[in-house]
């Protein structure tokens, strides 16, 4: 386990002895009196400075969270408060969602950050009110006659430490805006308080790096183009080895019909790599004209983490790329928050997509006039309509040796509405497949508690906490219905929810779905298949067993 | 607990200005015909001009909450309400939460139970208090109208007939008041014993509240206690929505009082979260269909940014990539 993560006995005991709000106990010391504590396990290593150099960022240095003096530039105060204003201009949202707000509390239980540290920041409405104290002390008259009345307070460091604390504490998962009456979404303010924090680089080095590594590689591991292909080449190897069947993907190929991009997590980490196996089963199978490119070789944006201008920078090379070589249209692989910037940005910053075509199933003929505009049409919707027409061959029994449950990605949810298209597929590719609780799925999901770029090492202690309440669903089918298989469409989440489920829940382990349909899948002119694409042992395939295969 | 007695105090001293000012002052034409006037400028013009200043800042991106299925496939069936694709979709949407508070109906209340165990229990007390609370208020601002036509209009009869259904008093008893006064006393309790809530309120919150309570407790003495004289009342109502600017005649001293803390809440309303009145209808969250794959949504200020084009890339790994045998552009 990690050394930055208290034991779970140790936490377990917390949470049953420390009083804390969430379990009801008030003590008189106000939000704003709290104090912040950076140590091990709740803060992210600082940008590098090369980093921030090759970027172009501000105020590159060595800095750590746990320093006193943090080495702000000087005149910080006002470029902070002219950023704010400059994007209070630009964004009926912040503004609307720093006015509306009457504190009624129903987001207050809804973030897993505070159902894991019981901290009262931690509630969405107080983590606005961090930066919305700030933002009223824009009429300073009031609040000198009616001093405490409209809870406003002055931009001290103080508050720069609280800010990189609390908005790091935030996931942008949106869950508490799916309660608030007003739909006040706290993620939109956690997105332009970290711009503004990048203005005076207070940052983060597992989010900068891969966006500088984006920048250059074209992906966020940094991978360069013959390492890539390597890459892929060697799942090609383990793919024919497993099934007997040559899958053949080809690189920056002009005139192809698709160019297909996803997360390179899905290249590169584990267990993303076999849900890489499981598209390239599937678009052999069904003799899709597709390409993938080493430039846009990233379907994540970490940039969506860093700012706006990044996230437009870097999604800019999907289209670039898409018009180079002459596709029809894009197909996007499993991921939660790239699908959040292709389905609510990317036609908006990078578009019109005029010169591609309006995406058309190949195969079904199925139009995807969803996607008229954008031009590119999520894998999962894309399996969906193959199964649905019975374009596939598929053996569910493959993936018997699974009992699963379905992961909703916070971003696939709550800022694209994509619910059933992955459950019928999972229907289809597997037996064993068990909702967890009602409050815990859909538009009420539960974020892994790593999202938006704190997936690093040295955040265990929050990841872990933050991840709780999605952990906790996790146990609960656990224990009625014996799952052992947590199937998500992210590739966050299959970096992020494995070190989360042997913390919690040892012995449930992550699966990409499309992983499960390469399991299912009955290729042409494969061998005899008695594991699945991790080489466990399927059940009632065992050599020798007198299946009907 | 100063978060919640200065704002007790305030409203108690706000009551306090015109009965000194009526009673001893001898000040009725300035609670009776300026500060009301006043007031409904302020209001009107205040809310008006934060709307405007709301709806001139752009909407750069498309970024409905999704609680509901996305239009795709034909045969996967959408959600109409709760991922609207069209435009009336979203409007519903909308409207759905302004008179029935359909995302507050979701609500929930987390439990943190022994041995590391989560528990959500449903919980409908704040939609429930909060509908009865402003449903009462718009039934009973709807009722003073007839305060200020010369002919009672219809709807309002009908009101009156149905918020005095319960015809065991003389004058009739009005089901909101006693509605509108348990959904306040619920509404601070709710404040003041839940630990949450008592952390995150702010003087700001308990506030209108209390302006609200002492408004409506005003009103029930007026009606049934000391049975103020109405016509005189209506008279002056009326002169007000004619522009006239007539001392009133004599009137109780109570009604200054409610009428000067009507005038607060209504100068306080357009500066404070009461604007929430307004924000509903443009949260970009909840007022805007979830159709931006298949429309393109134009951002006014796209800002211009430079990227690294391919054939930058394409210079940097050249030789790689020609180890690779991957295809290139530039030999
Ligand atoms: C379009 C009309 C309006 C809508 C849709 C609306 C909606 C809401 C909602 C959903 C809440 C949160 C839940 C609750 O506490 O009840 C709320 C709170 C509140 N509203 Fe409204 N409202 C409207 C107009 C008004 C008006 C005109 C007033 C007063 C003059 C008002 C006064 C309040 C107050 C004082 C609260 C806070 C309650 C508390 O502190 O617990 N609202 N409103
Ligand atoms: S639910 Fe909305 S209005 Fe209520 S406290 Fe939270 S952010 Fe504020
Ligand atoms: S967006 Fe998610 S992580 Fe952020 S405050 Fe809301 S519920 Fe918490």
């Amino acid at each position: 386990m990690s050394k930055y993560a208290p034991k779970l006995s140790e936490l377990k005991k917390e949470f049953d002895e420390k009083p804390t709000v969430l379990k009801g106990d008030y003590s008189p010391q106000e939000w704003w009196e709290r104090p912040v504590e950076f140590r091990d396990g709740n803060w992210c290593f600082s940008g590098k400075p090369e980093v921030l150099q090759d970027l172009g960022f501000a105020n590159p240095r060595k800095w750590a969270a746990t320093d006193d003096d943090w080495q702000l530039p000087p005149g910080w105060q006002k470029t902070i408060s002219e950023g704010l204003q400059s994007r209070l201009k630009k964004y009926r949202s912040l503004k609307l969602f720093l006015d509306a707000c009457v504190r009624c509390g129903a987001c207050a239980d809804k973030c897993h950050f505070f159902l894991g540290t019981g901290d009262p920041k931690n509630m969405p409405v107080v983590r606005a009110e961090l930066l919305r104290s700030v933002y009223r002390n824009d009429f300073p008259l009031v609040e000198k006659i009616l001093k405490g009345f409209s809870g406003s307070r002055k931009l001290t460091e103080a508050v720069i430490k609280e800010w990189h604390m609390y908005f790091h504490q935030c996931t942008e998962c949106r869950r508490c805006s799916v309660f608030c009456p007003f739909g006040i979404d706290t993620a939109e303010i956690t997105m332009m308080v970290r711009e503004l924090l990048n203005l005076i680089g207070v940052n983060n080095n597992w989010i900068l790096a891969p966006v500088s590594n984006c920048n250059r590689t074209g992906n966020h591991l940094g991978i360069e183009p013959h390492t890539f292909v390597q890459n892929i080449n060697s799942l090609v190897e383990d793919i024919e080895d497993l099934t007997g069947v040559a899958v053949e993907p080809t690189f920056n190929r002009k005139g192809a019909e698709v160019l297909f991009i996803t997360p390179s997590g899905d290249v590169f980490g584990d267990p993303g790599v076999y849900t890489m196996m499981g598209y390239l089963l599937l678009f052999h199978h069904i003799g899709l004209d597709y390409t993938i490119s080493t430039y846009a070789s990233e379907g994540g944006n970490f940039g969506m983490f860093t700012s706006n201008d990044m996230m437009k920078k870097l999604n800019a090379k999907m289209y670039h790329e898409a018009k180079r070589l002459g596709v029809k249209w894009l197909l996007g692989g499993e991921c939660g928050h790239m699908w959040r910037v292709v389905h609510q940005y990317m036609n908006t910053m990078n578009g019109p997509a005029d010169f591609l075509e309006v995406p058309v199933s190949p195969i079904t003929g199925t139009r995807f006039s969803n996607a008229a505009a954008t031009k590119m049409v999520h894998i999962a919707e894309f399996t969906a309509d193959l199964i649905h027409n019975k374009k596939l061959k598929l053996d569910p029994k493959r993936n018997d040796h699974l009992r699963t449950t379905f992961h909703d990605s916070c971003n696939v949810a709550r800022g694209m509405g994509m619910f059933e298209e992955p459950r019928s597929i999972l229907r289809n590719v597997c037996n064993s497949f068990h909702e967890m609780a009602e409050d815990t799925i859909r538009e009420k999901t539960f974020c892994c508690g790593s999202g938006s770029g704190l997936n690093a090492e040295e955040y265990m202690e929050i990841r872990m906490r933050g991840g709780f309440p999605r952990a906790n669903a996790v146990k609960q089918v656990k224990d009625r219905h014996k799952v052992n298989s947590l199937v998500t469409i992210c590739a966050i989440d299959r970096a992020s929810l494995p070190p989360l489920m042997n913390y919690w829940n040892p012995g449930v382990s992550v699966y990409g779905l499309h992983e499960l349909v390469g399991n299912a899948l009955v290729m042409q002119g494969e061998k005899k298949r008695t594991t699945d694409l991790r080489e466990n042992a399927m059940a009632g395939f065992e050599d020798g067993g007198d299946d009907e295969e | 607990m100063k978060k919640v007695l200065m704002p007790l105090v305030m409203v108690a001293i706000l009551a306090l200005i015109p009965f000194v000012g009526v009673q001893y002052a001898g000040l009725s034409y300035l609670f009776g015909v300026i500060i009301p006037f006043a007031a409904i400028v302020v209001l009107l013009a205040g809310f008006l001009l934060r709307m405007a200043d709301w709806m001139r800042r752009p909407v750069p991106f498309r970024i409905p909450t999704t609680c509901g299925q996305e239009k795709s496939l034909d045969w996967i069936k959408y959600d109409r309400l709760e991922s609207p694709a069209h435009f009336w979709e979203a409007v519903a949407r909308v409207l759905s939460e302004v008179f029935f508070f359909r995302s507050l109906f979701r609500n929930t209340r987390a439990e943190l139970h022994k041995d590391a165990n989560l528990a959500y229990g449903s919980h409908k007390w704040l939609w429930l208090g909060g509908l009865a609370f402003h449903w009462s208020l718009l039934i009973i601002v709807l009722r003073h109208s007839r305060f200020f036509f010369v002919m009672v209009p219809g709807f309002t009869d009908f009101l009156d007939h149905a918020d005095g259904f319960l015809d065991v008093t003389l004058p009739t008893f009005y089901i909101t008041d006693a509605v509108v006064l348990a959904a306040i006393t619920f509404l601070v309790l709710r404040r003041l014993m839940d630990a949450k809530m008592r952390l995150i309120s702010l003087q700001t919150d308990y506030f209108p509240l209390f302006l609200i309570a002492a408004i409506v407790v005003v009103g029930v003495l007026m009606r049934y206690v000391v049975r103020l004289n109405i016509m005189p009342v209506k008279d002056q109502m009326l002169r007000l929505v004619n522009f006239s600017f007539d001392a009133p005649g004599e009137i109780g001293t109570l009604f200054y009082v409610h009428l000067f803390l009507v005038s607060v809440l209504a100068i306080y309303f357009p500066f404070s979260k009461l604007m929430h009145a307004g924000a509903i209808f443009l949260s970009p969250t909840r007022n805007l269909s979830n159709n931006s794959r298949q429309k393109r949504h134009i951002n006014p200020w796209n800002s211009a940014i430079k990227f690294r084009t391919y054939s930058e890339y394409e210079d940097d790994y050249r030789e790689k990539m020609k180890k690779a045998n991957l295809p290139i552009e530039k030999q």
